[in-house]
């Protein structure tokens, strides 16, 4: 047992703050802070900074333009973006659909499509969802039929999250209706400019466009645009779950925003006292700060053990399942900081629309009960 | 960093864990506990033997361990197996004389098994405050003397010595040790709910050694040292009771099937597995902190001693529920370890106790 990092990580850690006190743009940090909303513009600028140095990719093999990173690196790494502020990585490219296309994808399509996401030419969004088919994403029905060099599809994607500023899309399709239902899925690569595909904005509770419908009708995608092998894109879906658990729990983004919580309850009072002093509010902050730090150590427990990165999926199930309930616990206590001031739609620095969009953690990814499953399965053998 | 024990640490556990398994079976154990001493000399004696208590010890003591992970290996076997024998008191009793730097031959004689030592640093009023102390220490014509009341005392009536906190007036304190069985000191014996036996201790101007006249700082580092073995003594019995649950949910049928096939059984069981494995996580940290930093340790301590009092009540009280009737039956070992779990909560500070020294502490640190 040793819960220390080596000198050598510490001055990896020292080169990751120096990196990002001289490149992370103030403004961005002051957005991620006060939990503001990112325009494209802002995704693209942090990539191209993140890119510049070699590590918007970083969990990537080296020889794709990955960093060749330890567990302990990657935690280190994803901490100290965390303590600046800094914002995440879109995860589509880089994180969805680039191990994905390495482990499985064709050397064409590994040459073509992986430097376009570290150039940031391609901004790609996730087609699985469908309104008869979330947390049972096996029932998805938007189906590809192939018709010479093409296949033509046609169907409904939904929850598109940053659809509205993708020009590229990967989809899970319905290639099969013959035998179980995840047999016969392919995984597909469809440009955003083919004629027949329509993007709605659906606004969320928090008033925001997030999300999008995606209508596909008579769509022509050509056939090397498959991932795999046709009928196989279940297991490269599930591949994709499994892949880069380190940042599932959400453990450095939670620590940065309990801080925030911190500094929020100073400055609002009861009875006088700061929130931070008041016994009923301190003690609810000291029961998530508690969890917290356990959960600091389970996840390093669960990456550590499996060695590569890639958590059996129990263990990831249980890393999204508390490390969200944590998320939400801090968000909810902000709001609750806030008072009567939680009311007005501009509530300070956006702590009730986060509140309100953070409801999603429990929701998507799978669900919180749909871990619970992945989990019970393990255990019970059964 | 690494999550894996090193490889003596770990052949320990594994030896311990084998010996309990013949030696200390669940029959064995009522057997002992339900006995007039509610302990067992020869299986202390056994386990003395194995080295388990030297393990408790740091070489400058006479053993050969004494770290936060030290303690870890060998409470959780404890746990497992609901080990009964004075352990706890004999861990508190002997890091006090080890760092008062006395008695050491009182201490070699605990490591050999040759006798065991109890730890009262609780008063009918103190209520987990090791400083409220209302014990009174005198000193006269050379000589010591102490009167007062210290109460649930694990395994009291098993011990030669006891270690004592008691007031020296104006605020400060001392530690001090009391031989048993001599006059001014009375003992009132007692069975406890989750076995074994516990005592009071009534000092009328009893006898006693100092230890130390600046008791608060140490009496810290040994609570501390307490909860880091009683927290990993928790996890070994959650882990049992973990363990029975699934085997239950697997086996037990009801309307045709497996009661583990409904969804209301699945995820209550994973929501008790995912505190079991925060309450070990809070474990590690407490172990790893044992030897740093004042504040650091003080507030992992708090932090794993809550944690674990919150998960072993779910624990407990979620396995009684899964097992439905026969949970409740004193037949079922399973009761005895749900027992256990929650009255570990009940020692050295429950869950509202640490939750509010923990924020205290982050106040001040």
């Amino acid at each position: 047992m040793d819960l220390t990092f080596t000198p050598a990580e510490e001055a990896f850690r020292a080169e990751v703050r120096a990196f990002l006190e001289q490149n992370l743009p103030s403004v961005l940090a002051e957005k991620i802070r006060t939990a503001q909303r990112l325009s494209k513009s802002d995704h693209e600028q942090w990539h191209a900074i993140l890119n510049q140095r070699g590590w918007l990719a970083a969990h990537w093999p080296v020889e794709h333009g990955g960093t060749g990173w330890s567990i302990e690196q990657s935690y280190i790494f994803e901490d100290e973006l965390s303590r600046a502020h800094a914002p995440g990585v879109v995860a589509f490219g880089p994180s969805m659909l680039g191990p994905v296309l390495i482990k499985y994808g064709s050397e064409a399509q590994k040459r073509y499509w992986l430097p376009r996401i570290l150039d940031g030419s391609d901004w790609w969004c996730q087609g699985y969802s469908e309104p008869g088919a979330g947390s049972d994403l096996a029932s998805l029905k938007t189906s590809a039929v192939r018709d010479g060099d093409h296949y033509i599809v046609n169907g409904q994607k939904t929850w598109t999250t940053l659809g509205q500023h993708a020009n590229m899309i990967f989809c899970l399709v319905r290639t099969s209706t013959e035998g179980r239902k995840q047999e016969g899925i392919s995984f597909l690569l469809i440009d955003m400019q083919t004629p027949g595909i329509e993007v709605r904005p659906i606004i969320l509770l928090d008033g925001e466009h997030e999300v999008n419908e995606i209508f596909f009708t008579n769509v022509k995608v050509p056939v090397e645009n498959i991932v795999g092998t046709e009928n196989k894109g279940w297991t490269y879906a599930k591949y994709l779950l499994t892949y880069e658990r380190t940042g599932i729990a959400g453990v450095s983004r939670s620590i940065a925003a309990l801080k925030e919580l911190r500094r929020i309850a100073q400055a609002q009072l009861r009875n006088g006292k700061p929130l931070t002093e008041d016994p009923l509010f301190a003690a609810r902050m000291a029961r998530v700060d508690i969890d917290l730090r356990n959960m600091v150590t389970t996840n390093l427990r669960v990456l550590l053990a499996s060695g590569d990165g890639a958590a059996p999926l129990e263990m990831g199930a249980m890393l999204k399942i508390r490390g969200t309930e944590i998320r939400q616990e801090i968000t909810r206590l902000a709001r609750i900081v806030l008072g009567p001031q939680a009311q007005p739609f501009f509530a300070p620095e956006g702590i009730t629309a986060q509140y309100l969009n953070y409801r999603k953690l429990s929701i998507f990814g799978g669900s919180n009960e749909v871990q619970r499953e992945i989990i019970s399965k393990s255990l019970l053998e059964m | 960093m690494n999550f894996t024990h090193s490889e003596d640490r770990q052949m320990l556990a594994d030896t311990f864990g084998r010996h309990l398994d013949q030696q200390y079976t669940i029959d064995v154990r009522h057997r002992i506990s339900g006995s007039p001493e509610g302990w067992s000399r020869e299986r202390w004696l056994g386990m003395a033997d194995l080295g388990i208590i030297g393990a408790l010890f740091d070489e400058r003591s006479g053993g050969y361990g004494g770290s936060g992970f030290d303690l870890a290996v060998v409470f959780e076997q404890l746990g497992r197996s609901l080990v009964v024998e004075p352990f706890l008191g004999s861990l508190m009793a002997g890091q006090a004389l080890a760092k008062a730097g006395c008695r050491s031959d009182l201490l070699a004689q605990l490591i050999t098994g040759e006798t065991t030592l109890a730890f009262a640093s609780e008063e009918p009023q103190s209520r987990y405050d090791f400083a409220s102390i209302t014990t009174r220490a005198q000193h006269d014509h050379g000589t010591w003397t102490l009167s007062g009341r210290k109460s649930v005392i694990p395994q009291l009536e098993a011990a030669s010595h006891v270690v004592v906190s008691a007031s020296l007036g104006k605020e400060s304190a001392g530690l001090f040790l009391v031989e048993l069985g001599k006059p001014g000191a009375a003992v009132s014996g007692y069975k406890m709910v989750d076995g074994g036996r516990g005592g009071d201790l009534t000092l009328d101007r009893a006898s006693a050694t100092l230890l130390t006249d600046n008791a608060l700082p140490l009496l810290e580092e040994i609570t501390a040292a307490g909860i880091v073995a009683l927290s990993w003594e928790a996890v070994g019995v959650m882990d049992v009771l973990k363990k029975s649950t699934l085997d239950y949910l697997r086996t037990r049928k009801q309307f045709g099937i497996p009661i583990g096939k409904f969804q209301a059984l699945q995820h209550r069981i994973v929501n008790v597995a995912i505190e079991i494995e925060q309450a070990r996580s809070a474990a590690i940290n407490a172990a790893a902190a044992l030897a740093g930093p004042r504040a650091a340790r003080e507030r992992a301590v708090s932090a794993a001693k809550y944690t674990v009092g919150r998960a072993g009540t779910i624990a407990a009280e979620e396995s009684i529920q899964m097992h439905g009737g026969i949970g409740m039956s004193w037949e079922l070992p399973l009761s005895h370890y749900a027992k256990r779990a929650l009255m570990i909560g009940h020692q050295l500070g429950d869950e509202d106790h640490h939750l509010l020294r923990f924020v205290s502490l982050a106040a001040t640190g």
